[in-house]
Parts: structure tokens; C-alpha cells; sequence
């Protein structure tokens, strides 16, 4: 039967699956992440979900969706998608422009009644004419046939509607081509306690993909490429697990215990709920009353000699300022995580943002710099998370982890690194030689980096006070001497700006020899490679490096700048990483592409604002 | 386990103490380095934790490892501290500013959460670092810099709060009562949970006398009980006095009149998981029936610190995790050769 269907063989494809949020879109689309991951695919995800938990079903506001990209030399979970699945009236409306021309959109036929049009907002009875949608759109009856499927189940009706995500993954799984044997291992997996729930996903599982079989002449189904990735064990991670098990992977390499003090805070809540289920590997993960306790324990952890991290989102950071400013001042080692979101006050809770910027660098009361580093993709929030409780423990001082929502939830294929991966973090514990010789105190500094001893409560003969207050450069006693204080400013401001020699240098990626340097920082990476990978393949000239420290910058970030004739910083806020550069290089000729629209970029976005930057000259 | 022997002066630092001279803080001060000594937990197992004000200098004045943290946050660093490195023993100093305005959500859930620390509230109704404006504990309509008309609301009674979080351990003390001090911060340290002590305590500068009805040398012992575990609710000069039950609540009578007896007088049980009879007595002020200074409520429950080791332990041996890599190695993967 299958070579009556049209087949087309692409390097990536696109799906996205939108229905209301309790319809399960997330659920059906991690599997059908997972089980693309599991044959090869490189993986890219972006969920898309309301801030209300549960909105009136049917309405726009209660829309969820799902995009995931597949298939090799996947940075970003696409622009566009070439499969919609629509699971109502509303998740069409809202979906339907980011379908492409020529794709195809699997809708619920039975979901689109003049009741539920009106629910949506449509004025017409005709759905697809109203959005102007020339895609492909087939209609399947699936709430109708999922109930058919169910028939002699002996479910209620509630649950078999339940049922319904699992035709259209189905569908979509015969569509891709996808082994329906790991298909049902994740579901067997899910459902492991509920072996009735699974039998029935399973049926309605098989009668979507059996559909697909019988409209076959109808569409066309996809080949995707795979390219053969680096040899090893993968597994499926979202950026905010990745930021969790980094910390774990820092724990175990310093051999300091960690702690979590946190309060649920959307979207950086899953850091929370991955660290207390990690009590399996001795992690203490503590939910505090509110954000300051939050930031406060884990200072009160730190002290006592644990990796002490907190996790937040914008307005717990904050909240957190004043905390933070006590572990600079104590420079105490401390890791702050924040997923951004858009903002200010509640703003978009559930939507990405690169607004966070200046609130991590400057956001606190006096001079208190404080290093900030940031993840460019969900696996690099693994390497990032290491990084940040390496450099605060080697460099005694709180390090804030600029994540976001995007790289938070999203998710691709990643490689589980061997345990000699990642080198040992070497805290700078107070030496026994040093107690013994006696005179030892607490603001005592290395020369090379200015970082203070580490002295662990309950090691004998190391007893010591810190506190908020400014200390005496000798001897750690309160001093409010004025030029002793103004010396304690520039040893901390110097201790950051030594990380410099700590911390990889820039690279360069695209045409070294272009006038126009593309550059971003944090969760854009994806999205601005992909950009100037295309314009390369339009036969521009652009050269690209992308920023993950961003205090202190890397060593060579003067001189690679200079380079290039004019910088392009790309970044989902008004300009706060353009300026924070103009600001240190002021020669550079910066030039800026934005977006606040709690999205994340198109990589089009992009390439066209670099074309109209480019025809400038 | 050290067996070494500590005297007071082990647990002073070196640092000159900048307290106002008359202040009630050199008082306490004194008696906490008795009650360390007494209890015996060495220096370097000890850390000292406060938040800002007056009080919250102590952490400077002891040979510990101290932190002198910011306003209102002793408790949350606290408990971070605890759970984080359960063998230190922890106090954590703060005054009635600090415990109870800004920190009030962190003192509330420390008790509630039932944290192994000891808490200290030094309490004098007054800001006294920020120069003399009203309290959380300060009483309707009085009169500071920031209520020049008095003030229009009325204060926490720390007890109150305490039992209203579920606390299982609260005492009470004077700043001149140095034997009940050191007493009832042995008996804080002993305690395992949050163990919280109100000290009632004078500025000399900002509040001179605020106590002083009950501190008066000449009505102190009809003023004040010292409740002790296990023995007579007795007070008065001549512990003559006593407290009876009257129906839910509690009288103050005279042995050998109106027909009471010594028979008739309540003895003190701290045990009691119940705190009805606690709250009562933590709630006399000095006037109907006498303030009650002394252990008032000492009763065992699981601590929070415990429980998160117990359930780590626990989680480990059950799912037999040696490192990160053979947790995610449990989980679902795929291999690319």
C-alpha cells in the first residue's frame, strides 16, 4: 500500500501538536520526541502552554501546544512547522499561521461543531476558509473513532475522550514512519500503574495508525534523514533537568554535599521537583516560605560548607537581591539559577524572555558584582549548571545561571557524559598548614586569584565571623574605615574580573574574513546558528561567535569584536547585552535585532534582520 | 565524642563588645557563654546565626562560627545551615524586630518546620539601632518616634505565635534573671527542634524600665513565676502562692486561704503534647496572674533536619545509586555505537 503514498525525504521536519490544555499535547509530543531521539534524529522542542492551568475548554486562551523538529543538524525547534495537529477549533486558530506552505494540519473534525466555533471566536462557519489556510488539512473524525476504539472497554466516556492524543499520535507516527514498538514502551512506561489506562492508549494508538494506513492516497508521508551522532549513551533532557543534574555532576566532582533552597516559581519549578526527587544520590532539596528563605538557606548551606544553589525566575531573582548582595560581601560560593520569563512584575509566566540581563549584573544595592554565566541550548544547561558551582566554589562568590523558558522546557537528544568527563572542582579549603601556623583570618586571600579560604564549620581551630557588615582587609573585623572599604570594593570587583582567566575563550563559527559579526548570548544559540548557516548557504559572509559568559567576558572578547566591521547582537530584549557591550568596547560599531514578545526567535527574524543590516552599507 | 571540658570563656572572642553599657545584652550574653560551657558541644561544633539590630551583634562576641546575616533573615540561613551540616549545633539571636516584623514569615515556619535550632528573642520592644521606634511587641499606644500619638495597633505575644506554629518548645527569661537565663538556654540546647527562648530585655537607652513591672526587685516575686518541670506552680516572696485550676483557667491563690491547700496547686508538666495548659500559663503577664519565666513547653517530636536524613538514607538504600551517571543510566536511553 505504501508506495501508492507519496514520499518525501527531508533533512528535518517539523510537528506540532496544539488541543486544550488538559487535552495531553505535551504528553503525546515528549513521546514522539522520545521515540524519534531513540532512532537517531537530533531533537529540538518547544512547548508552548497557558499560564492557567486548566482554561475553559475549547476557548483560545486555553490553548497548549507542543513543536518539535527532528532530524539532523537540529538547533531550534523550527519557525515553521510541516505538521499541525489541531485538536479543536481553537488550537487551529491559534496555530495556523505557523504551519508552512505545503504542510499538512490533522484536525479534529469532530471538535469543529458551530458550538465549538463559537467558543473560538470564529464569525464564519467555515474555519478554513476564515484563517485563509492554504495547507493541506485532513479531517479526521477522531474523537468519533477513538470512542469507536473504546467501544467494549468498559471505560466511561470521560476517560475514553481522555484517549483522544493517542489517535493523533497514531497518525503522526505513521505519517514519520515511526516504530510503533517504542512507541508503546514509553507508553507502557507512563502508564506502568495504570495497566487499563494503557491497554486503551494502546488501542487508540494502533487505530490511529491503522487510519493513516487507509487515507494513505490521500498525503504524503516523510523520510527523515538522521546523521550518525557521536558514539555513546543518549537520553532525552529538557534544559531545566540538565540545569539539576550539572549541579549533581559539581557535587560529586568536589565532593561537597548539595542543597537546594527554593520556592516554586514557574518555569524554573522543575529544578525543584528533579533535586527532591534526588534524594536517591543524597541531594537535600528544601522548599522554603517564600523566595528570600529560598536564597537565604542556601546561603545559610553554603557557610556550612555545602554547594548551596537557589532556582528561580525573574521576580524571585528579585527578591533574592539582598541575599545575594550578603554572599558578596561574605563571598560565600552560591549559585542562583534563573529561568527567565517574560516580565516586568508577573508579565508572561510561561513565556521566554532575555530581560533578566542587567537585573543579574547589576540588580543590587551597593558595588556588588557577582559572576553571571548563561546555557546557549537544554544539553548546555548541564555544562553551564557545572560551571556555575565550579566558579562559585573555586572563586568563592555567587554565580547567577541566566536560563530561560525556552531552554528550560525544551529538550533534545543528549549524550550522557562518562564519568571522566568533567574535571575535579577544587574548592579553596583552608589549609591544616595554615590553622597550625595560627593567625588565620577570614578574609585572608590567594594572590593570584584574591579568593578567600574556605573554612568548613566544624573543622577545630578555624572558628570564624562573617557577616553583612564591611570587614577589615587584615584582620576580617568590622572596619568602616573609609579607604579599607573602598579597598575591599576593588579586591571583590577584581576577584570577578579574574574568572577571565578561568573560563574558555570566544569561537569563532561562520566566515572568519566577513565584515558583520553575528552574535547573542544564552538561549538564542540555536536559533542564531541556524540563521547563519542559512545566509552562508545564500552565499553571504558571516562570521558568528555566541556568548555564555557574560561576567566577567571571556579574555579575547576586546579583540575578537575589533575584528569585525560592525557587531549585530541579537537577543530577546530591548538591547541590555548591546549595551552592556557598548558599554565596555565603545569602538565597536554595535548593531541590534530584538524581540520582546515572550517568543523565541524566527530564525527568518533574524536572517532578514541581518539582510537589512548587511544593505545598509 | 570530645570529652574535653569548656569553661565560658572558651566561647568568648576576642572582640571588644560594643553593646551600650547598662544594655540587658551584656547580661545575656554572659549567661549564654555559662549555658554553652554547661552543655559542653566545643566551640568549632557550635555556630552562632543573627540577623540585624541590636542583639544581632552577638555572632562578634563569640568564639564560634558565627554569621551576622542580614534583617530578618537569622532563621532561613539558620535552617539552610542545619540542613546543610547537621552535626553543628545551631542558635540563631535575634530581637523582636528582626524575629517578628521583617523575619516574622521565617520564625513562624522555622517553628512549624520544627528545625533543630535554638532560637534566641531578645526582646525589648523597641528598635533600638535605628533609635527608638515601636516594636511588633510594642503595646497599644505607645509612644516612640514613629507613633508620636501612640500607636493604633496591638503587638504579638511571641508565645502566641510560637503555639499558633505548632512550636514544641518555648521558655522564657529576664535579662536579670542569670540563674533561669542560663537555665532555660541549657534546657533550649538540650531540646531537639526548634527550641524558642524569649528574653525579656532592657534598652537602656531608647525603653529604659519597659519590664520594669515585673522587674522591680520589690514586686518581682509576686510578679513573676519560675515554672520548673515537675514541680509546684509556686511564686511570691515566700512562695506562698500558687496557681489552681478554675474551670478551663487558671487562678492565682494563697495557700491556706479560702480554703486552698498546697494539694490544690497545679504542678508544671512540660511533657504534655497538649498546649492548652501552656498557652495559658505563657500567656499571664504580670498583672491577674504572675509572668512565667522558666521551661514552659518541652515536648519531643521528630525535627525536621532528622527527618531529611532519615528520608535520604532511606531513598539511598532502596534505590542503590552510586553517582549521577547510574541514575540517568536507570532511566530511559538509547545507544549510538
Amino acid at each position: 500500500m505504501l508506495e501508492e503514498t507519496k514520499v518525501k525525504t527531508l533533512d528535518k521536519v517539523v510537528v506540532r501538536f496544539s488541543g486544550d490544555s488538559g487535552d495531553g499535547m505535551q504528553l503525546v509530543g515528549n513521546i514522539f520526541t522520545n521515540v524519534s531521539a531513540g532512532i537517531g534524529n537530533e531533537v529540538s522542542t518547544f512547548p508552548d502552554y497557558p499560564a492557567e492551568i486548566r482554561a475553559p475548554q475549547g476557548s483560545l486562551g486555553g490553548v497548549s501546544g507542543f513543536q518539535v523538529s527532528v532530524g539532523k543538524c537540529v538547533h531550534t525547534p523550527g519557525d515553521q512547522c510541516d505538521v499541525l495537529v489541531a485538536m479543536n477549533a481553537a488550537a487551529l486558530k491559534q496555530n495556523a499561521r505557523y504551519v508552512k506552505h505545503g504542510g499538512v494540519i490533522i484536525i479534529d473534525i469532530d471538535s469543529f461543531k458551530e458550538a465549538d466555533l463559537k467558543k473560538a471566536l470564529y464569525t464564519t462557519s467555515d474555519p478554513i476558509k476564515e484563517l485563509g489556510i492554504t495547507a493541506q488539512v485532513l479531517e479526521v473524525p477522531i474523537t468519533t473513532m477513538t470512542k469507536a476504539a473504546l467501544e467494549s472497554s468498559g471505560l466511561d466516556n470521560k476517560s475514553i475522550l481522555k484517549c483522544r492524543n493517542f489517535f493523533a499520535l497514531g497518525l503522526v507516527c505513521w505519517l514519520f514512519d515511526r516504530p510503533m514498538e517504542s512507541v508503546l514502551r514509553f507508553l507502557k512506561n507512563k502508564f506502568a500503574k495504570k495497566p487499563a489506562i494503557y491497554e486503551a492508549n494502546a488501542k487508540v494508538l494502533q487505530a490511529g495508525h491503522d487510519y493513516g494506513h487507509n487515507i494513505h492516497a490521500g498525503v504524503s508521508t516523510y523520510r527523515i534523514e538522521s546523521e550518525s551522532a557521536r558514539p555513546g549513551v543518549y537520553t532525552d533532557i529538557n534544559g531545566n533537568t540538565a540545569t539539576a543534574w550539572g549541579l549533581i555532576m559539581a557535587s560529586e566532582k568536589s565532593g561537597r554535599p548539595l542543597f537546594l533552597g527554593s520556592y516554586p516559581i514557574t518555569p524554573a519549578t522543575d529544578i525543584l521537583h528533579e533535586l527532591a526527587k534526588r534524594k536517591d544520590l543524597g541531594v537535600k532539596a528544601v522548599q522554603m516560605e517564600d523566595e528570600i528563605a529560598g536564597v537565604c538557606s542556601a546561603i545559610g548551606a553554603s557557610f556550612a560548607g555545602n554547594l548551596a544553589v537557589t532556582s528561580t525566575s525573574g521576580p524571585g531573582l528579585a527578591l533574592k537581591s539582598e541575599g545575594i548582595g550578603l554572599a558578596v560581601i561574605a563571598e560565600l560560593p552560591l549559585v542562583v539559577i534563573d529561568v527567565q520569563r517574560g516580565g516586568p512584575s508577573t508579565g508572561l509566566p510561561t513565556k521566554t524572555e532575555q530581560t533578566d540581563l542587567l537585573q543579574a549584573l547589576y540588580g543590587r544595592n551597593g558595588e556588588s558584582p557577582v559572576c553571571v554565566v548563561a546555557p546557549a541550548s537544554p544539553t548546555d544547561c548541564f555544562t553551564m549548571a557545572f560551571e556555575a558551582a565550579r566558579i562559585a566554589m573555586e572563586h568563592m562568590t555567587p554565580v547567577i545561571l541566566l536560563s530561560d523558558a525556552f531552554i528550560g522546557n525544551g529538550s533534545s537528544a543528549w549524550r550522557i557524559p562518562e564519568a571522566d568527563e568533567y574535571p575535579e572542582i577544587k574548592p579553596p579549603y583552608l589549609p591544616q598548614e595554615r590553622i597550625d601556623a595560627g593567625g588565620w583570618r577570614p578574609y585572608e586571600r590567594r594572590q593570584d586569584n584574591k579568593v578567600r579560604y574556605w573554612a568548613i564549620p566544624g573543622t577545630e581551630g578555624a572558628a570564624h565571623r562573617l557577616g553583612g557588615l564591611e570587614k577589615d582587609y587584615n584582620t576580617g573585623a568590622i572596619s568602616t574605615d573609609p579607604l579599607n572599604h573602598e579597598k575591599m570594593v576593588y579586591t571583590r570587583s577584581e576577584k570577578i574580573a579574574r574568572i577571565a582567566h578561568d573560563i574558555p575563550a570566544l569561537e569563532l563559527l561562520g566566515d572568519a574574513d566577513a565584515d558583520i559579526l553575528l552574535t547573542g548570548w544564552g538561549g538564542t544559540y540555536g536559533h542564531l546558528r541556524t540563521a547563519v548557516v542559512e545566509l552562508q548557504q545564500q552565499g553571504k559572509k558571516v562570521a558568528f561567535t555566541h556568548f555564555r559568559y557574560i561576567n566577567p567576558l571571556p579574555a579575547n572578547t576586546a579583540e575578537l569584536l575589533g575584528r569585525f566591521k560592525k557587531v549585530v547582537v541579537a537577543e530577546l530584549n530591548t538591547g541590555q547585552f548591546a549595551d552592556y557591550l557598548q558599554g565596555k568596547f565603545p569602538n565597536v560599531k554595535i548593531e541590534r535585532i530584538n524581540k520582546v514578545q515572550g517568543q523565541p526567535f524566527l530564525v527568518k527574524e533574524i536572517t532578514d534582520g541581518l539582510l537589512q543590516i548587511m544593505n545598509q552599507d | 565524642m570530645d570529652t574535653q571540658q569548656y569553661t565560658p570563656a572558651n566561647y568568648k572572642s576576642d572582640q571588644p563588645v560594643r553593646w551600650c553599657p547598662g544594655c540587658g545584652d551584656h547580661a545575656i550574653l554572659n549567661s549564654l557563654h555559662k549555658a554553652m560551657a554547661a552543655v559542653g558541644v566545643p566551640p568549632h561544633k557550635t555556630a552562632v546565626i543573627s540577623g540585624i539590630g541590636c542583639s544581632s551583634r552577638l555572632p562578634y562576641y563569640m568564639n564560634t562560627y558565627g554569621f551576622h546575616t542580614i534583617h530578618g533573615r537569622a532563621a532561613a540561613i539558620a535552617t539552610g545551615f542545619k540542613v546543610a551540616n547537621p552535626e553543628m549545633t545551631v542558635w540563631q539571636i535575634s530581637g523582636d524586630g528582626d524575629g517578628l516584623a521583617i523575619g516574622g514569615n521565617h520564625f513562624i515556619h522555622a517553628v512549624r518546620r520544627n528545625i533543630d535550632i535554638n532560637m534566641l528573642l531578645l526582646n525589648n520592644k523597641i528598635y533600638g539601632l535605628t533609635k527608638g521606634q515601636y516594636s511588633p511587641t510594642s503595646d497599644r499606644g505607645f509612644i516612640s518616634k514613629s507613633s508620636p500619638y501612640g500607636t493604633t495597633e496591638d503587638p504579638f505575644i511571641p508565645a502566641e505565635l510560637v503555639f499558633g506554629a505548632r512550636g514544641n518548645f518555648f521558655a522564657r527569661t529576664i535579662d536579670v534573671e542569670l540563674g533561669v537565663s542560663q537555665e532555660v538556654l541549657t534546657a533550649a540546647a538540650l531540646h531537639k527542634g526548634t527550641s524558642v527562648v524569649e528574653l525579656l530585655q532592657n534598652c537602656v537607652i531608647y525603653n529604659n524600665g519597659i519590664h520594669n513591672f515585673i522587674t522591680d526587685r520589690e514586686n518581682r516575686a509576686d510578679r513573676t513565676i519560675h515554672l520548673e518541670h515537675g514541680k509546684k506552680m509556686l511564686f511570691g516572696k515566700e512562695l506562698n502562692r500558687g496557681l489552681v485550676q478554675n474551670g478551663f483557667l487558671l487562678k492565682a491563690v494563697e495557700i491556706g486561704k479560702d480554703g486552698y491547700t498546697m494539694d490544690d496547686v497545679l504542678v508544671h508538666d512540660a511533657h504534655t503534647p497538649s498546649n492548652f495548659l501552656h498557652q495559658q500559663l505563657a500567656m499571664m503577664d504580670g498583672h491577674e496572674l504572675p509572668l512565667a519565666i522558666g521551661v514552659i513547653r518541652d515536648v519531643a517530636a521528630p525535627s525536621y533536619n532528622e527527618e531529611v536524613d532519615r528520608q535520604v538514607k532511606e531513598v539511598r538504600a532502596k534505590k542503590g545509586f552510586d553517582s549521577l551517571r547510574s541514575m540517568i543510566l536507570a532511566g530511559e536511553t538509547w545507544e549510538v555505537k
